[in-house]
């Protein structure tokens, strides 16, 4: 019988959009059976376009920074789009996937992507903007299959 | 070690060479080999803990033209 991990993914920025779909196309590499809740921010990671999926310097002084740059500079207009750009060209050099690449993997093996109901209708999104292939549901959904689970995240 | 298939993950970071070599694993028949190269130092770990939970057996591992290779035997 396979093990079986269940994920929460509840954040939209491009730093937290990697450990679900990096744990979820590994496991299922692994032959484990993969479900992946999206809820909240998370559900940004189900869009058919993932250009929107960015990352801050600000509010986070842990990121680090090719030069030191106050907070007051991280606030001007560009600024996140100018530290998106430069962590995915970093990403690309260093070998790392893009997040479609690594969503693709987890689909082509299999991983189970569930939409949280409430906050599609909550942020008033349209299962348009979604890719296909995904399932609508809610809490009980996914306890039904944490209940089973090996392993059971909340990223 | 003679090997029925090569794959060459080198330049990639985790988790695409695990990935990947599953893949490449895929439509090879059971008992053959596969030869995998990688750079990501990482790969060391994974590739045993790969073969570990999938049942595929890890025969070598080792380096060779500052590249980490690894023969698994598909189960």
């Amino acid at each position: 019988m396979a093990k079986k991990m269940a994920l929460i993914a509840t954040k939209g920025t491009l730093d937290m959009a990697y450990p679900p779909f990096i744990l979820g196309s590994t496991a299922a590499a692994l032959g484990w059976d993969v479900q992946i809740f999206f809820t909240f921010y998370g559900l940004q990671l189900l869009r058919k376009d993932l250009s929107s999926v960015k990352i801050s310097p600000l509010g986070n002084p842990a990121m680090p920074m090719p030069v030191p740059m106050p907070v007051l500079v991280q606030i001007l207009p560009g600024m996140e789009s100018m530290a998106t750009m430069m962590m995915k060209q970093k990403m690309k050099s260093k070998g790392v996937a893009s997040l479609e690449q690594l969503r693709d993997l987890c689909l082509e093996a299999d991983v189970k992507f569930v939409a949280c109901q409430m906050t599609v209708d909550l942020f008033e999104f349209s299962k348009s903007d979604f890719i296909d292939n995904i399932e609508y549901g809610g809490a009980a959904t996914f306890m039904k299959f944490a209940g089973e689970s090996d392993v059971c995240l909340f990223i | 070690m003679n090997f029925d298939k090569e794959y060459d993950a080198s330049g990639l970071a985790c988790p695409l060479p695990i990935v990947k070599t599953k893949k490449a694993l895929a439509d090879m028949a059971s008992g053959t080999v596969l030869k995998v190269m990688a750079t990501d130092p990482g790969s060391v770990c994974d590739m045993a803990a790969f073969a570990e939970q999938t049942g595929n057996t890890l025969l070598e591992q080792g380096e060779e033209g500052g590249k980490y290779v690894f023969f698994l035997r598909k189960a």
